[in-house]
């Protein structure tokens, strides 16, 4: 298995990281090494098998519909890049 | 002070030979003094950790003491502590100031211990060597022209190098129990569950856990009884009844069954690793066990299963990281999604964006049935290989690690080599079981890890084993030169 440019292009967009163009060629070589080794997988016959997601097959536990934690807004901004009025700011988005 | 355990500590502050105080001084006087030559811990917190040591001193005298009240401990720069940087090893996490402190660190400030400080890992605990930190590599105390294992390979170092008596560590395929094997420690990783991850930065959420990292076995049994037990935050967290480890100890090992793979003794082993697993096996016989042959089938399809089950998990807990709400943020963004790709690019070392960038092929549209979903079909075929051997077996031992401490940079280039140096721990995560690495010889002056793997939620045959096996042996006593 080996990624070629356009794909290691499209993985980067969809995990949003910049990959330089100088980068593709090495990072498709390490990530096609590491894809050939994960291959020893499909020889396995799965057929039947359930996936395990969880290693005690446990489900998400659900608690009371009640408020229990309090608002702490202003604590957890202090540590943001940029806020005003209690928003975090980005790059405008909209004209 | 060299070579302390926390039960030594424990005796000296009970019969007063020295103070929470005294001994807090002296450990970060030896992290000033002597942490150049590791690069061990991230951040020292030398003030607070005083203020504790105080605070600790005046309880005791009140006779409000917790069970770990006044002993120096070090955190994983990965467990979240309020007020204190949080990095994970990581640029885009260099600024960070944690606003809440992880459960494990509640728990154990709650038993009385004091902060020295965080210690270095692989950045967001992606490797096995600790070559990955933004904060530069760390060195094995044993030889430092060696690695000393990752990801917890600070929390090791400094242990080893006597610069705190115990750390806590992270272990999602083997972080705990291989940086413990390399430097001559004692390391569990609890049963997936068992210690709550809240507070604790995800890398993959089903592999993670929490777990001690001492000299001892009595020392582990201390520190996961505090560490341990169900917490509301974390929804993974198993309600369940915590055992009293120490109390376990010495609990009677005759006729214990201990099943050995044969699969972990083929290619790619140490003959003085397996020499020495075997001379261990046989001290076990000596002890009343039985030892029993025995095979885990699929333990050749751990590392792949792995290597696309944990960066699946990766690539989606690492999303958060955008450049908005906290953590790094390039320099003027033209727009939103400048914003986004260039803080990744710039806050990201180059293996956690490898990791994401396999993960996001993983989970991504066409791909997903052939490497997530077989992944984690795989998965499950690995634990019923376990759920086999419990059958007639207690306990599962083996080597920690096919080779001992390589030298730095020897393995950075070749990441596959890098996995495969896993191979022995990372199904343990793959099936949620509890584990421990223990020292167990030496080759050409490098520490030997044995490894007992456990049923699940059974901690406490896992602790006795290795706490019975350090009654009669003294490879865990042994000191690295130029430890203090």
């Amino acid at each position: 298995m080996s990624l070629d440019q356009n794909d290691i292009a499209k993985l980067a967009r969809l995990a949003r990281i910049n990959i330089a163009e100088t980068d593709t060629a090495e990072l498709s070589q390490r990530i096609g090494d590491i894809l050939n080794m994960v291959d020893a997988m499909q020889a396995v016959d799965t057929t039947n098998i359930l996936p395990m997601a969880n290693p005690h097959d446990a489900v998400q536990r659900l608690r009371a519909d009640e408020v229990n934690e309090t608002n702490q807004r202003e604590h957890f901004q202090k540590i943001a890049p940029q806020t005003a009025d209690g928003l975090y700011l980005v790059p405008q988005v909209i004209e | 002070m060299p070579n302390h355990t926390i039960a030594d500590i424990l005796r000296g502050l009970e019969a007063k030979t020295f103070s929470s105080e005294e001994i807090t001084q002296q450990y970060l006087d030896a992290i000033a003094k002597h942490d150049s030559n590791y690069n061990s811990f991230i951040t020292v917190t030398a003030e607070q950790a005083l203020t504790q040591a105080r605070a600790a001193d005046t309880a005791r005298q009140n006779g409000s003491a917790g069970a770990l009240c006044g002993v120096p401990i070090a955190h994983k720069d990965i467990f979240c502590t309020e007020g204190v940087r949080t990095s994970c090893a990581s640029k885009m996490l260099d600024n960070f100031i944690a606003p809440y402190n992880a459960t494990v660190v509640d728990r154990l400030a709650n038993a009385g211990v004091v902060t020295l400080g965080k210690t270095n890992l692989d950045e967001f605990a992606m490797g096995s060597s600790n070559e990955t930190s933004f904060y530069g590599a760390v060195r094995n105390p044993w030889n430092t022209d060696c690695v000393p294992g990752g990801s917890s390979g600070g929390s090791a170092a400094a242990i080893a190098a006597g610069l705190a008596p115990a750390a806590t560590g992270t272990d999602t395929g083997g972080s705990i129990r291989q940086p413990a094997a390399l430097c001559g420690l004692t390391g569990l990783k609890p049963t997936y569950g068992r210690v709550s991850r809240y507070g604790m930065i995800a890398f993959a959420s089903s592999l993670d856990q929490g777990g001690p990292m001492a000299k001892t076995a009595e020392d582990n049994a201390l520190l996961l009884q505090a560490m341990a037990g169900f917490d509301h935050r974390d929804s993974t967290s198993m309600d369940l009844a915590v055992p009293d480890y120490r109390a376990g100890l010495n609990k009677d090992l005759s006729g214990l069954k201990i099943g050995v793979p044969k699969e972990y003794f083929s290619e790619g082993l140490d003959p003085e690793i397996a020499s020495a697993i075997e001379a261990s096996l046989d001290e076990y016989r000596k002890m009343g066990a039985e030892i029993k042959s025995i095979s885990l089938p699929h333990t050749h399809l751990a590392v792949p299963c792995y290597y696309i089950i944990a960066p699946a998990e990766a690539s989606a807990n690492l999303s958060r990281f955008d450049g908005v709400r906290y953590g790094y943020r390039c320099e003027n963004p033209k727009d939103l999604d400048d914003l986004y790709t260039r803080t990744r690019a710039e806050g990201f070392g180059e293996e956690v964006k490898r990791r994401i960038l396999i993960g996001t092929y993983a989970l991504s549209s066409g791909f997903y049935d052939a490497y997530y979903r077989k992944a984690q079909q795989i998965r499950r075929l690995i634990k019923q290989d376990f759920d086999e051997a419990f059958k007639t077996v207690d306990i599962i031992a083996g080597p920690t690690t096919p080779n001992p401490a390589f030298a730095l940079g020897e393995k950075v280039s070749d990441p596959v080599t890098m996995y495969l140096e896993d191979i022995y721990t990372i199904a343990v995560n793959l099936a949620g079981l509890p584990a421990i690495s223990l020292p167990a010889g030496f080759t050409k002056g490098k520490p030997i890890g044995l490894q007992l793997i456990g049923r699940d939620f059974d901690e406490t045959t896992l602790l006795a084993a290795a706490h019975q096996y350090q009654q009669r042996s003294d490879w865990h006593q042994q000191a690295a030169p130029g430890s203090v």
